[in-house]
């Protein structure tokens, strides 16, 4: 299997805060998969999508894409990379000139990249990428940002990436200001770009319920850190990790025979000072015991499709970081 | 939520006299369009000690009917008709002097955004005394003290906080220290505007504990108004769903979620993602009408299934069907239940709007 892009140990700090901290990750090419990278604000989430943007350099480690380290490319793999790595942003709002037609932001990549050879070609490859994300040429094309709804814009975006023929789409929130009833649509077109398309995608979210709905797979980051990783199904069907059974069991679900946690939440936040050498989650979690305040856990293997950094596993095998891949289930 | 008549026997109330009682309120925005009707003729009730959720999408007229109940509405928002009365009380009558002494005392709203609604350069504790001295001029010193202390605990914050500044708190402290204030004069309702969405979700589950905790202590009854069905099934007793500016639903929460008799919240029910099991994602096809430019009928018909002639002639009115269930549709009282679904797959494939 070959990596379409890996991070290997990666790591942003600023000054003294580590934002993130030694992200190993490794999405196939071969089988282009839907991966979560979930937390909770301030878990670090937003800078992985930057780094894997390409936005900002790692302070540690290494970024690769297709073997290459985003940091060390030349102008024109940069230029391929910025072409075939698309962000699509958390609000629909912000990402447009108000000024501008939406034309504007579909023609522009059309032009930088020359992908098409008159304005009727560059009309149809755009007229392709509005249908693929269920807008209608007739009633997108020639209008302002502000006549369009959030949702309408945020599958603009979605239509703007998919025009470049991108190997890999960095989500970051993509549906998190987008009301209830267009949010399972936006998703779904996601999913169907990933199945259809084969373009890997990165969902970077809050919400655990629709990173289990559209995702094959994720990473749960606690202030920087992977706390647990596998297959959607085994890190939110049964999850492992104290943080994640927090995280899961916090969710408000509209179904009455499942009651909210009925334990009452006394340590919601975390804690202002970080232990220095200990498990990051250490300070809130119930299990915690003397090693977890003395030690950083290594990512343990309670099963073959998910990790988890914690010492109430330390009976499982080790991950062998560089072999990360294996934790991920394969479409 | 119920017409004053009928008690809801499935949230369990004892039949007490209506602590609020909203009947055909109209709020418009006025626009160089026209007017906005954001709410459109609203009636509902609230008992005391109920739990009440409002939920509808951005633009259903649920923060405007919060702002109404509190008489906050400003311009260009206008209350055009209606009645809102509070504990028998017309708040919509009320003079300047009457409303300052029933806001907060009486009615309590907890705004939406708590990180925004303190005041960045005073102290936590200085922004509590402020809310009480206004309105409690005898009290000593060390009794404000006191008072500021416990009203803290209340919510689960360590009295300590009350020297800080607001940036020195986190999102849901902040949330807390609002919801602080919003009690500090044990007011008989509090109006919770999405009371959590900027906040994580282990964040949100202890805000909204405390926010119960809080009610069942003061003995209160809650509108608590949002988007998230989850969050106000586990919260509410009664629910009203709001859909472009009307209540096109109301009854208990169970039957809301487990039998929704209009095709709104079925179809919003439905959009929701479970966590335990994977299913096709189905989104509501179309978008809400515009409010200055409302479609003749009932306002969901272009994007409802089971849509007939009716419905894009004849406006709707909540009518009851079941013990304290109310529904706006003309599918109804024809029959109990909401039928399956008409067989026209095409319209769940999302069509451009």
């Amino acid at each position: 299997m070959s990596p379409l892009i890996e991070l290997q140990s990666t790591a942003k700090t600023y000054g003294s805060l580590t934002a993130l901290d030694d992200i190993t990750l490794s999405l196939s090419e071969d089988a282009p998969s839907m991966t979560a990278i979930a937390g909770e604000s301030g878990s670090g989430k937003t800078t992985l999508a930057r780094i894997m943007l390409g936005f900002i350099p790692p302070s540690r480690g290494r970024v690769l894409y297709r073997g290459k380290d985003v940091v060390k490319m030349t102008a024109a793999e940069r230029r391929q990379f910025r072409r075939e790595v698309q962000p699509v942003f958390q609000d629909p709002f912000d990402v447009f000139n108000p000024f501008y037609r939406i034309d504007h932001v579909l023609t522009t990549p059309v032009r930088r990249y020359g992908l098409a050879r008159s304005d009727t070609q560059a009309r149809k490859l755009i007229g392709e990428a509005l249908s693929r994300v269920g807008l209608r040429p007739q009633d997108t094309l020639g209008r302002f940002p502000h006549e369009l709804s959030g949702g309408q814009r945020q599958r603009i975006m979605v239509a703007r990436a998919v025009l470049l023929k991108p190997r890999l789409i960095v989500a970051d929130e993509p549906v998190s200001m987008v009301d209830a009833s267009l949010r399972a649509t936006i998703l779904d077109e996601l999913r169907t770009l990933n199945r259809e398309l084969d373009i890997s995608i990165a969902y970077i979210t809050h919400d655990l319920t629709t990173a289990f709905q559209i995702c094959d797979n994720i990473m749960i980051l606690y202030r920087g850190a992977v706390a647990e990783a596998g297959s959607v199904e085994r890190v939110i069907g049964d999850p492992k990790h104290p943080y994640s059974r927090l995280l899961v069991s916090s969710i408000p679900v509209p179904d009455l025979s499942k009651p909210w946690g009925g334990e009452e939440v006394h340590n919601a936040e975390p804690p202002g000072s970080m232990p220095g050498s200990g498990c990051l989650f250490a300070p809130r979690c119930p299990h915690a015991t003397e090693i977890c305040w003395k030690e950083r856990p290594s990512k343990f293997l309670p099963d073959r499709h998910r990790l988890a950094a914690c010492f109430l596993y330390r009976d499982t095998p080790v991950l062998n970081e560089p072999n990360i891949a294996t934790v991920f289930r394969q479409r | 939520m119920t017409v004053s008549a009928q008690p809801i026997p499935a949230a369990g109330f004892a039949v007490a006299a209506p602590i609020l009682v909203v009947q055909a309120l109209s709020v418009h925005y006025d626009t160089t369009s026209g007017p906005a009707k954001a709410v459109n003729d609203v009636s509902f009730s609230l008992r005391p000690g109920e739990r009440l959720g409002l939920i509808g999408e951005s633009g259903s007229g649920k923060t405007t009917v919060a702002t109404a109940l509190m008489r906050l509405t400003r311009a260009p928002g206008r209350i055009v008709a209606g009645s809102i009365k509070l504990d028998g009380r017309e708040i919509l009558k009320m003079t300047p002097r009457e409303l300052r002494e029933t806001r907060l005392r009486e009615i309590a709203l907890i705004p939406q955004g708590a990180m925004s609604s303190l005041n960045p350069v005073m102290r936590l504790e200085d922004q509590i005394v402020d809310a009480i001295s206004a309105r409690m001029h005898r009290m000593s010193r060390t009794d404000l003290k006191q008072r500021v202390a416990e009203l803290l605990r209340n919510v689960g914050l360590d009295p300590a906080v009350a020297r800080r500044y607001p940036h020195e708190l986190s999102g849901g402290m902040k949330q807390r220290a609002v919801m602080a204030i919003a009690t500090s004069l044990s007011p008989k309702l509090i109006v919770a505007d999405e009371p959590t969405s900027a906040l994580d979700v282990v964040v949100q589950r202890q805000v909204m504990q405390t926010l119960g905790k809080l009610q069942g202590g003061l003995g209160a009854a809650v509108i608590l108004i949002g988007h998230d069905l989850g969050l106000i099934a586990q919260f509410a007793d009664t629910v009203g769903v709001m859909y472009a500016g009307k209540i096109v639903e109301s009854g208990p929460v169970r039957q809301m979620i487990e039998a929704p008799r209009h095709p709104y919240t079925k179809l919003l029910v439905e959009s929701l993602p479970r966590i335990d099991t994977k299913q096709a994602l189905i989104g509501i096809p179309g978008l809400p009408p515009r409010l200055v430019d409302m479609p003749p009928g009932c306002s969901f018909a272009p994007r409802c299934p089971y849509a007939f002639d009716r419905c894009k002639r004849e406006t709707t009115a909540l009518q009851a069907i079941a013990p304290g269930q109310r529904v706006a549709c003309h599918l109804y009282p024809g029959r109990t239940a909401l039928p399956p679904r008409p067989p026209s797959d095409t319209m769940f494939k999302d069509v451009a709007p």
